[in-house]
Order: structure tokens, then C-alpha cells, then sequence
């Protein structure tokens, strides 16, 4: 596991019902390409989140892949339409196999 | 024959339009919508006129680089001001303490940010914020010092400066603060390096231009450690001093060295009224 992977979302705490909210996800992670060599000339192996998604009360709302030219700390900002009250859930999958969540609940009115 | 004429007239117009891009707009800047920031003040009087306003770098940036720093959510160095409040509440050292065992929250050091760098009643030299955490390091937790441009550095202070965000610069210039003061501001004005350049020369004669692409502003120090985006990482101050006499082909003083503590007073005093900004966006 990467050092200090810590992910951060920001959903807004209410919306109306249809309303096309925007959500902003951004997670620490040095997102190292493989590209890169150290010191002695050995390449660093690749380590990046490569899989994001979004699901919203077991709905897919968004599945994205990430590849190695995505920046450290990768950030992700995407709007989605709310049916209902309910959870979001927040998924990173790390290439090493760890698997980053959060969730964040919303209350449409 | 007129195609050419009107060719040469569609340039010049680009040119126009590309010189007035360097100038300052006109915007105002609350970050989280919350806390207000004066990036706009009226020149403190020991300026002598040099300046009829002095101006927040903020304002000679990009709209996006701009709207960075309106949110902390979407300001990249507020991931490093997480890691140094984790390091605040860590103990570390032969003491067994953490920051958080004398000082209680990082906010209970708001305020600290706008008066640094100041003499040190204890030693009679002026400290700036680094020199104040490695005191409480090595004196008060048995910790080895941090080098001054270190990560760890640069974190501990973006946090220091974050708890004083919207605060206006006030540092002291007089009393035993004054030689240090005047020894700063001969450092501001003398030129320096093969191209005999002063900072006044760029940030006082002509901000507002443009220095080859970039855009030149008041060198104001109030958005420090800033967040590059060049660098994708928190940048200190006496770095960005260190950069900018590099470029005029000259010796640098060193990082944390009195010359550049006490240049960092002039330079600070220079901008009193405006906001603490730290840790700002800047391109």
C-alpha cells in the first residue's frame, strides 16, 4: 500500500429531485507511471490508481480507467442526476490490490 | 498589396491585446466563501511612493490558477497541510512531544504568519517562521532540526500560514527590527549578477509587464509557501528569492541565511495590509 492514500469527496448535502449536482473527487496518491528510473538507472515500478467509479445505492454511475500519463493526486469532478435520498460510494482500485472507499449520503427534497 | 497591410494590422492587434494581459485584473478573492482576502492595499508609507498600491500576486494570475485558490477542495497544497497537521499531533524526538502537547490546535498560532519574521527577544536575530519550528524542535522536543526547503519544512509551514489566512501582513520594521529592515531594503535595491538586475527593477519598475512570457508581478510574499504548479509542489520563499537572483546570473545567498531572513522583512513589510494568503496557487 502507498503511503498517505487518503480520499476526499465533496457531494452536496441536499439536492432537488433530477437536479444535475456536481461531485468533486480527489484522492493523494503518487500515481508512479513506470516510466521513471531512480537513481542507479532501475526503472520504478508502476504503482497508480488504475480503476475510479461511482455508484449511487448499487446503481453505476460513472466507471472510469485510469492510465500512467494521469497526474499525481488524481482528481476527478463529474456531475450526476439524484433520483431519491441515498449514498453515493466512492471506489479506487490501486494496482497493488488495495481498494480505496468513502461514501457520502445526499437528501433530495 | 492591402492583403499584406491588413496582415500586419491583425498583428499588432494581437500584440496590444497580448501586453494588456499582463496587467493586473480587477477580481476579489474568498476562499471557501468564507474568508475574505484584501488583495488590494494602499501602499504603506515607507514605500516613499514607490508604489501607489500594493497588489496581491493573485491578481496577475490566470482566471483557473485563481479559481484554484478560491476552494480548498480544488488547492492542490492543502493535501500537504493535511500531512503537516497529522506531523503537528505526532510526538517526535527525545522529549516524547508533539507540537499539539504545547500548542493545542495549529489555529491556536493564528496571527503568527502576518508578524514573521521577527526578532527573537531571546537572541536579538530575526527569525523567520522556519527558524521559530526548529527552536521548538530541538530545544523543546530533543528533534533533529528540519532543513529549511525541506518537505517537512514547507508542510509545517503551509499549515502555520493556512490558520492565518485573511489576516493582514503586519510585521514590525522598527525598534529592534529596524537594521534588519534597513538592511533588507539595500539588499531590494542593489543590483545584482551579469545582468545587474535589483528586485525593484522587475517588481517595483515593472510589474504589471511582461518578463519574457510570464507575467511580472509586485513580488508581494504574502501567498507563501506557495503551490506552483510548475513545480506541483509547495514552494518556499527564500527558494523563490534564490530563483529569482539565480536569474539575473548571479551568486545566491543561501536558503535561510540572514541576508535572505532579513530580505524576507523588507520584502513582507513592502505588503502590509494585504491578506495572508498562504498556502496560495500560482502558476
Amino acid at each position: 500500500m502507498a503511503d498517505n492514500v487518503k480520499p476526499r469527496v465533496r457531494v452536496p448535502k441536499s439536492a432537488k429531485a433530477g437536479e444535475a449536482i456536481v461531485i468533486k473527487t480527489l484522492i493523494s496518491h503518487p500515481m508512479e507511471s513506470g516510466q521513471r528510473k531512480d537513481k542507479q538507472g532501475n526503472p520504478i515500478p508502476r504503482q497508480i490508481i488504475n480503476r475510479f467509479t461511482c455508484e449511487f445505492e448499487g446503481e453505476m454511475v460513472l466507471d472510469a480507467t485510469l492510465e500512467p500519463a494521469v497526474s499525481t493526486n488524481p482528481y476527478v469532478e463529474f456531475e450526476a442526476k439524484v433520483p431519491a435520498s441515498g449514498t453515493f460510494k466512492f471506489t479506487w482500485y490501486d494496482d497493488d490490490g488495495s481498494v480505496y472507499e468513502t461514501t457520502e449520503a445526499i437528501t433530495v427534497s | 498589396m492591402s492583403q499584406k497591410y491588413a496582415l500586419i494590422g491583425a498583428l499588432t492587434l494581437a500584440l496590444a491585446a497580448g501586453a494588456s494581459q499582463a496587467d493586473p485584473v480587477e477580481d476579489t478573492l474568498v476562499v471557501n466563501g468564507e474568508i475574505e482576502m484584501t488583495t488590494v492595499a494602499p501602499a504603506p508609507e515607507h514605500l516613499g511612493g514607490a508604489l501607489d498600491v500594493v497588489r496581491s500576486g493573485w491578481l496577475y494570475r490566470g482566471d483557473e490558477t485563481r479559481d484554484m485558490q478560491r476552494d480548498d477542495f480544488e488547492n492542490p497544497a492543502m493535501l500537504y497541510v493535511e500531512a503537516a497537521a497529522t506531523a503537528w499531533s505526532t510526538p517526535e524526538g527525545t522529549a516524547g512531544k508533539s507540537c499539539a502537547d504545547c500548542h493545542g490546535d495549529p489555529e491556536s498560532m493564528r496571527g503568527l504568519r502576518a508578524s514573521v519574521p521577527k526578532v527573537n527577544p531571546n537572541n536579538g536575530e530575526l527569525w523567520a517562521m522556519e527558524q521559530f519550528v526548529n527552536g521548538c524542535r530541538t530545544e523543546r522536543m530533543g528533534a533533529e532540526a528540519w532543513k529549511w526547503d525541506s518537505q517537512d519544512m514547507r508542510n509545517m509551514t503551509a499549515l502555520l500560514s493556512s490558520v492565518s489566512r485573511g489576516l493582514p501582513v503586519n510585521v514590525a520594521i522598527d525598534g529592534p527590527a529596524a537594521p534588519f529592515w534597513e538592511q533588507g531594503k539595500e539588499i531590494y535595491y542593489t543590483r545584482y549578477g551579469q545582468l545587474e538586475l535589483a528586485c525593484a527593477n522587475c517588481h517595483e519598475d515593472n510589474n504589471g509587464r511582461y518578463i519574457r512570457a510570464d507575467h511580472l508581478s509586485q513580488g508581494q510574499t504574502n501567498g507563501f509557501p506557495v503551490y506552483r504548479l510548475k513545480q506541483t509542489n509547495l514552494v518556499s520563499l527564500h527558494n523563490r528569492f534564490r530563483g529569482c537572483i539565480r536569474d539575473t546570473r548571479a551568486e545566491p545567498f543561501e536558503i535561510g541565511s540572514p541576508e535572505f531572513v532579513a530580505l524576507e522583512l523588507y520584502v513582507a513589510s513592502r505588503g502590509q495590509g494585504l491578506s495572508i494568503e498562504g498556502p496560495s496557487v500560482r502558476q
